[in-house]
């Protein structure tokens, strides 16, 4: 079983993360994958998130206690959520929106400037997108077919393909970071 | 009882991630619901949204309306104006709706009412889970009268106890609700939706003999009244009165006594084919824990747990929580050491199993006052202790 937490501000498409990697696993990777999310004021422009319980078997207790992943893309969700990690747990910022305290765990952390990509791209609206792809390639939770088949209906018709370029861009940071970490290995 | 196959306009054939909001509506449709009047209110607003969307391309009508009174009252309507009506709420707009549940009741109403709980009293904790409704549907409106009440697990029972529901109001004439929750309303998970063919819907039982000889409410031989559709040229009359088979009023206690007793008994006459449970290792079990809803899911954890501790957990999951199983339960408290009941309330169900159990067994309740689920290790805390 794994707990991941998806964070950010309100409006980033946080919630929507947690809908599309849950629609890939529960749909085309054959995993039971429950999504729950933050309600209410914050969840419309300060810290908010997205739950997703993700197992081999039925999902028995719906919500998360300690994640063994995280996602944050921005501040104030990485300094509300950070603390519930526990050791080897596996931490996911945008690092033009997060600034990482000193770690005081075995908190293994991978970074993508996915907003900025996103700009590049055209649009920081794709944000999510591009982290979303880093997240598959750093954790290989979901596999990239799945999601690529789960965005249609999560993601506007007319701006399919742009997400799904913020999807790759973020995807092939994540294959060049761990390779650059692999070479960094003795 | 006529059953017949769904019609495909309304089912969402496919597998889909959805929310048990969307799920009630989804399940809503496919059992042919053509009506809904309602007023949003979280944590069920989804619902109402996604009817707002889908009911105007199957050819049906959603009207919001401007409270919950109004809501119920323009569902009765619809029902006999030959439509299948359903809407949902939660905590304060179930409470609005109670007086004319008891209309729906003494008139013999087939009707769907889904209830979002969260936490209460009052407004409560709008976005947050509860359990707090159980007893007042049952007893929430004033004077005698039976329900059928459902309690999904899941955004697939979402679905899936929808189009129970809708059928099981046709068959009985009654009001069914479908007592889910916040957490289970906003949750994701998988939902398979079936073809049209594989989903059995009933029909209304419609009159069909000549249009002077029509009454609303005499009794068939299955003791359940035709029904007509409004405007179709039979002359009936329809009263929150206590009224005779022809639907006029007629207050004395004699017709009291026989309408009272219809309402009432057609449920609990039935109650055997009415109600739905899973059952686990009941049999040698010394701890049996009964739940219904989002609880039964957290407490399946628990009970693991103990079996790992070497306790003997059987366990049993109210799908149908109105009729409770009162035999069942009379008949396992001779055996067992303890019930152990975790629910999201300071005590509401737990009160049918004390009851049922008639003093046989200790009844060990869990209380959860709302705003979240259980965590297990409460449960298996008192699971522990009941097996002492």
């Amino acid at each position: 079983m794994t707990d991941i937490r998806f964070s950010g501000y309100g409006g980033q498409g946080v919630i929507r993360m947690g809908l599309i990697i849950g629609k890939a696993l529960s749909l085309y990777d054959n995993k039971y994958a429950t999504m729950t999310q933050s309600f209410g004021p914050e969840a419309r422009g300060s810290a908010c998130s997205s739950q997703l319980v993700v197992s081999e078997d039925r999902v028995l207790y719906p919500y998360i206690i300690t994640p063994e992943i995280l996602v944050s893309m921005s501040q104030e969700a990485y300094d509300k959520y950070e603390p519930e990690l526990k050791d080897n747990s596996i931490m996911i910022t945008d690092n033009d929106l997060v600034k990482l305290k000193p770690l005081k765990r075995k908190i293994k952390i991978y970074s993508v400037p996915a907003t900025r990509f996103a700009e590049e791209l055209g649009n920081r609206i794709i944000a999510n997108l591009v982290m979303i792809g880093f997240f598959a390639s750093i954790t290989k939770i979901a596999s990239q077919d799945s999601i690529k088949k789960a965005l249609p209906g999560l993601v506007p018709d007319r701006f399919l393909n742009l997400n799904i370029k913020a999807f790759d861009k973020g995807f092939e940071y994540g294959l060049k970071f761990l390779k650059k970490e692999s070479n960094k290995k003795p | 009882m006529k059953k017949v196959k769904a019609d495909p306009k309304g089912v969402l054939t496919g597998s889909h991630y959805m929310d048990g909001d969307f799920a009630l509506a989804e399940g809503g449709l496919a059992a042919g619901c053509r009506f809904f009047g309602g007023y949003p209110i979280t944590p069920s607003t989804e619902t109402a949204e996604r009817f707002s969307e889908r009911i105007p391309m199957v050819g049906g009508v959603f009207i919001q309306m401007e409270d919950e009174l109004a809501s119920i009252i323009s569902m009765i309507g619809a029902v006999w104006g030959g439509k299948k009506a359903m809407t949902v709420t939660s905590g304060p707009g179930f409470s609005l709706m109670m007086e004319n549940i008891g209309l729906a009741a003494i008139t013999e109403t087939p009707l769907v009412i889904a209830n979002v709980q969260r936490g209460g009293p009052s407004t409560g904790l709008p976005t947050l889970p509860g359990q707090q409704d159980m007893m007042q549907a049952r007893w929430g409106s004033h004077g005698d009268y039976n329900i059928i009440a459902l309690s999904p697990d899941s955004p697939q029972e979402c679905f899936d106890l929808t189009i129970k529901a809708f059928n099981l109001s046709e068959i009985y004439r009654v009001p069914v609700f479908i007592m889910t929750d916040e957490c289970i309303g906003h949750m994701h998970e998988k939902v398979v939706i079936p073809p049209a063919e594989e989903i059995e819907v009933v029909e209304r039982k419609w009159y069909t003999g000549p249009k002077d000889k029509y009454l609303p409410f005499k009794l068939d031989k299955d003791g359940i009244p035709f029904m007509v559709k409004a405007g179709d040229g039979y002359r009936f009359h329809i009263t929150g009165l206590t009224h005779d088979e022809r639907g006029y009023p007629l207050l004395n206690s004699k017709a009291q006594d026989i309408k009272v007793r219809h309402i009432v008994d057609k449920i609990n006459d039935n109650a055997d084919k009415i109600i739905i449970l899973e059952e686990e290792d009941i049999d040698g079990a010394d701890i049996v824990v009964i739940s219904y809803g989002i609880t039964s899911r957290v407490a399946f954890r628990a009970v693991q747990t103990a079996r790992k501790a070497g306790i003997k957990v059987g366990t049993i999951r109210l799908i149908t929580v109105w009729p409770f199983p009162e035999k069942l339960i009379n008949k396992l408290a001779k055996k067992v050491k303890a019930f152990v009941f975790p629910e999201i309330n300071y005590g509401q169900m737990v009160r049918e199993v004390e009851r049922s159990s008639a003093g046989q067994t200790k009844v060990f309740p869990v209380h959860h006052c709302g705003g979240g689920v259980h965590n297990p290790d409460d449960i298996f805390k008192v699971i522990k202790e009941a097996a002492k």
